[in-house]
């Protein structure tokens, strides 16, 4: 209580506690949309299962074929039913979870720097280097993002890594548009020309200044396209051009499941159902955090 | 154009303006939708040099002699430095030589317009249930915002942006074709109808109407009707959801408390004057989705067995058919890029204003 | 004067906040006859409000209180949507202040003037374009042919708001409610929109309801003239009997105005008094010329 008054109070002591202020009353505001709270839990569970898969479920289940079990429907040893290979379903829906966190993780690490050192540049800088950054991006932002991926996908070869680059090379554009507007609007700002008088070097201001500002609306776009994401890897991952067997990614194994899919629908439609409860997750949370942010109720 | 009579400010200078500034857009335009599409071939050709696929073995096959593979490797002009490939590159798909397909061992060119129109016939259906469900259900969400309808769309608009299309496809399959039998399975046709109608345009649909064959169109319908919705269903999800926001910004404006002064009536207000505004705004997006469902063709196409684009892509990839992955990828990105300038240009004509600069 | 066209006695519209409801009109009530009222007041003093409460039209979500509401002899405060509807550009409109947005810029400004007429009189579209010419003639257009097919963005602001008054007046309501008609305008057409309102309101016998900032202008154009202030009626008196106003906000206005042969310099700076703010204690009478202490 005392902590939620000090975090409240309308004339903070310290730019420490306004700032922590502003995050606790966003959090409030949040905390009221139901359906971006769902999202959160949805969000939260898909990263827990993820760290804890081994101790939900048995690891060796996941990748040990058993002929014998074959096609198994729900029981109570495989609530979810096993594979064409007899595989736990549910087991390598758990460690599915791994791969699709991994996949989205290092999208974000690839896409946000560069979209922010296309962006910030091109918005700080202004002139020519504006206009040649974003007639590049235009260029990108202009091309079928799924069909560009699939050719990337296709020519570096199928897999993970390729998959991740493949979509990553996409989805970029626009993280820099983004990251040039919000530049736009602080680039006059008063603090930013005070640092420029005291003789902070471009790259300071840039990192130190202007970087933490993009940051919240970059934040909140990458968890409106962590759907996208996840539903194209899922898409790369059912045409066989993601992860290769046996890994249990989700789109695969939906793929693999489609050969049975008139007799044993649950083999398919369960890790279809995977890919599109995380991916409404994030979507829920984005959703709920661009609401909050803009100050809609 | 009767823009030039504008009542207000007969200037020379005005009158310039009308007639120069829409000529400069347009130059603009058509620079920038060149400058895309160089760029666009720049990144096919690109993928091109660098597939770890050999394109000459992919011609010769891997147990020719040296010779042979030297010659049709100075034969594809390999030898050449990069950008004089580029030129030639250029040259080529300007003349419309894609290069021929590996797999069907005919002209990539001669394969896309074969199975173009099946993904034309697909993606436009899906657009039509797009645009007919989506703009309404996003002007009923506008008007009733924060009460259940408004609801309602946003959350059946989020599922839509988080459905797996290939897994859709398939539950879809499931449950209307095995379990319920609704619509017919995979696949355009029924192989009793197949060769009955000549291809005319290549929609099926069309050309059963065409020729009076009442049982093929039946039968191309039902076929189409379970991968139209699904299509139909995602851009539904944008539509919608673009509609609602465009509207909230337009039941802001002070023309419709003028129009709620004059006793107009609420339907008038909202489905006239509301969205006779919001529709310059969804031209663009429409066109958006028009591309988009031309991309979700390649997995909704896998999934049905629809010998489309994207089908004929997907095969093209597995066989390692680069010529047919790139030309089907420069066909879409052309479609694309026109699709946005169609765009700009339908806006042009929808908003008066647009006649003018700002 | 005959029977009043607008009876309004005790309008309060409060918006309700998260921290507490803010009372933008309080307790205001006034006659309006066949005249011409002025509403003068600073910025957030209530006066669109006040208009826009008449016409039903508060801005959600605001609470609309009256103890009396009538315009002519319907009680608009029993009126359902529907039925306000019907009163709405056929017994009352209202003139927004900038033509350029409160005129749908994707239809031809004909056409908006001809929808009205639809609207109430059930004409057919010829009938109503016919009207609407004629009424573009009654505004002073010159080639309303013309401009009948022009859209919003081809026309003047001083033609849009000819047009918009147009449209406002077509389908004969009695009573208009202009809300800062002029101040989006050009100095020099905002005579003209003026006068050509005037002529009509005059010719129909129609009672006007003029609101503004600008106190020079309520006075010479007006018979009556309301002062507001922070949501309340301070001053109520003839246009011609301004001179003798008796609370100290009115003379402060007063005393603002520039008149010619007078030093610029010399303008007095506006002093508020903060008990202006408290609730006046018994709302005045409509006649009476004397508010407050
Ligand atoms: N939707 C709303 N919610 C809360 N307060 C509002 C809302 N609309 C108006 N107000 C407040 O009501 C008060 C009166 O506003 P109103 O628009 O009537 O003033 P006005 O006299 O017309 O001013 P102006 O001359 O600027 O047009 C203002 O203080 C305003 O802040
Ligand atoms: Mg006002």
């Amino acid at each position: 209580m005392q902590m939620r008054a000090w975090l409240l109070d309308p004339a903070p002591a310290s730019r420490r506690q306004a700032q922590l202020g502003g995050w606790f009353r966003a959090w409030l505001a949040f905390r009221r949309n139901t359906l971006g709270m769902i999202g959160l839990g949805i969000v939260l569970l898909l990263i827990g299962v993820a760290a804890f898969a081994p101790l939900i479920v048995d690891p060796a289940s996941a990748l040990t074929q058993v002929l014998a079990d074959r096609l198994q429907p729900s029981s109570w040893a495989h609530p979810f039913g096993t594979d064409e290979l007899g595989r736990d379903i549910l087991a390598r829906v758990v460690f599915g979870a791994r791969i699709t966190l991994t996949i989205v993780v290092l999208v974000s690490l690839i896409v946000v720097p560069i979209g922010l050192a296309i962006g910030l540049p091109a918005g700080y800088f202004g002139g020519w280097i504006d206009a040649a950054l974003m007639r590049f991006t235009d260029i990108f932002l202009a091309f079928p993002r799924l069909v560009l991926a699939l050719a990337f996908a296709a020519a570096l070869g199928p897999g993970i890594e390729n998959a991740v680059i493949a979509i990553a090379l996409t989805a970029w554009p626009p993280y820099a548009r983004l990251a040039r507007a919000e530049t736009l609007t602080r680039r006059r700002s008063e603090f930013i020309q005070a640092a420029e008088l005291q003789g902070a070097s471009h790259l300071r201001i840039i990192a130190t200044q202007i970087v933490p500002l993009c940051l919240p609306s970059v934040i909140i776009r990458l968890t409106l396209d962590m759907a996208g994401i996840i539903l194209t890897a899922a898409g790369l991952g059912f045409l066989g051009l993601g992860a290769q067997p046996p890994s249990p990614e989700w789109g695969a194994m939906v793929s693999t499941g489609r050969e049975v899919l008139l007799d044993q629908w649950w083999v398919a439609t369960i890790p279809g159902l995977a890919i599109f409860v995380t991916s409404l997750g994030f979507n829920l949370l984005g959703d709920g955090l661009r609401d909050v942010s803009s100050g809609r109720g | 154009m009767s823009a030039a009579t504008s009542g207000a400010g007969h200037t020379v200078g005005g009158v310039a303006r009308r007639i120069v500034a829409p000529l400069r857009r347009l130059g603009a335009l058509l620079f920038s939708v060149a400058l895309t599409f160089l760029g666009l071939t720049g990144v096919t050709f690109a993928i091109g040099r660098f597939m770890p696929i050999d394109p000459v073995i992919a011609i010769v096959g891997d147990k020719a002699s040296q010779e042979t593979y030297d010659r049709v490797y100075r034969e594809l002009g390999l030898d050449q430095p990069v950008l004089v490939q580029y030129g030639t590159y250029l040259g080529k798909i300007a003349r419309g030589d894609f290069g021929n397909s590996v797999m069907t061992a005919r002209p990539v060119l001669e394969d896309l317009v074969r199975v173009f129109p099946a993904t034309i016939e697909l993606a436009f259906l899906a657009l039509v249930i797009g645009v007919v469900l989506g703009i309404p259900f996003g002007v009923i969400a506008a008007t009733n915002r924060g009460r259940w309808p408004d609801q309602i769309v946003r959350f059946m608009s989020l599922v839509g942006y988080s459905m797996p299309v290939f897994w859709l496809g398939l539950v879809g399959l499931l449950l209307f074709y095995a379990k319920l039998g609704w619509v017919e399975g995979p696949g355009r046709l029924d192989v009793a109808f197949d060769d009955i109608v000549a291809p005319v345009t290549g929609m099926l649909t069309i050309d059963a109407l065409m020729a009076g064959e009442g049982d093929v169109f039946a039968n191309a319908l039902g076929h189409l009707v379970l991968p139209a919705s699904i299509l139909g269903f995602l851009s539904l999800a944008y539509i919608a959801r673009m509609t609602r926001s465009f509207m909230l910004a337009q039941l802001e404006q002070e023309y419709i408390l003028a129009a709620l002064a004059k006793g107009l009536s609420p339907w008038r207000i909202i489905w006239v004057h509301a969205l006779g505004n919001v529709w310059v705004q969804l031209v663009t997006v429409i066109a958006l989705t028009f591309g988009s469902l031309l991309e979700g063709a390649v997995l909704t196409e896998t999934v049905f067995a629809w010998p489309g684009l994207g089908l004929y892509m997907k095969n093209s990839l597995f066989a390692a058919d680069l010529n047919a992955v790139l030309g089907g990828t420069l066909l879409i990105g052309a479609i694309y890029i026109l699709l946005n300038m169609l765009s700009d240009l339908v806006y042009a004509m929808v908003d008066p204003r647009a006649r003018e600069p700002n | 004067m005959d029977s009043p066209l607008l009876r309004v006695r005790n309008l309060s519209v409060t918006y309700p906040g998260d921290d507490g409801d803010f009372r933008a009109v309080r307790n205001v009530s006034f006659t309006v006859g066949r005249e011409r009222l002025g509403i003068v007041g600073e910025s957030g003093s209530g006066k669109s409000t006040t208009g826009r409460a008449i016409m039903g039209l508060a801005r959600p979500p605001a609470r609309v209180h009256a103890d009396e509401l009538l315009l002519g002899e319907i009680d608009l405060r029993q009126q359902s949507e529907r039925q306000l509807r019907r009163l709405r550009g056929k017994r009352m409109a209202m003139v927004l202040q900038d033509p350029k947005y409160s005129l749908d810029p994707v239809m031809r400004v004909g056409d908006q003037i001809a929808e009205t007429h639809r609207t109430h009189l059930g004409s057919s579209k010829a009938e109503a374009r016919a009207a609407a010419l004629e009424m573009l003639q009654a505004v002073h257009i010159r080639d309303p042919e013309r401009v009948y097919g022009m859209y919003p963005h081809q026309v003047s602001g001083g033609m849009g708001q000819r047009i918009m008054i147009a449209a406002m007046l077509i389908a004969g309501p009695e009573l208009l409610i202009a809300d800062e008609p002029t101040s989006a305008l050009d100095v020099t057409v905002q005579t003209q929109v003026l006068s050509i309102m005037d002529e009509l309101v005059r010719e129909r016998g129609m009672g006007l309801i003029l609101i503004s900032h600008n106190l020079h202008l309520v006075s010479s154009f007006c018979d009556r003239v309301l002062v507001m202030y922070a949501g309340q009626i301070v001053e109520i008196c003839d246009a011609g009997s301004l001179a003798d106003a008796q609370h100290p906000y009115t003379r402060g206005l007063l005393a603002a105005l520039p008149e010619l042969g007078r030093k610029r310099g010399e303008l007095p700076q506006l002093q508020r008094d903060p008990a202006w703010m408290d609730d006046i204690a018994a709302p005045l009478e409509t006649r009476s010329r004397k508010v407050g202490a």
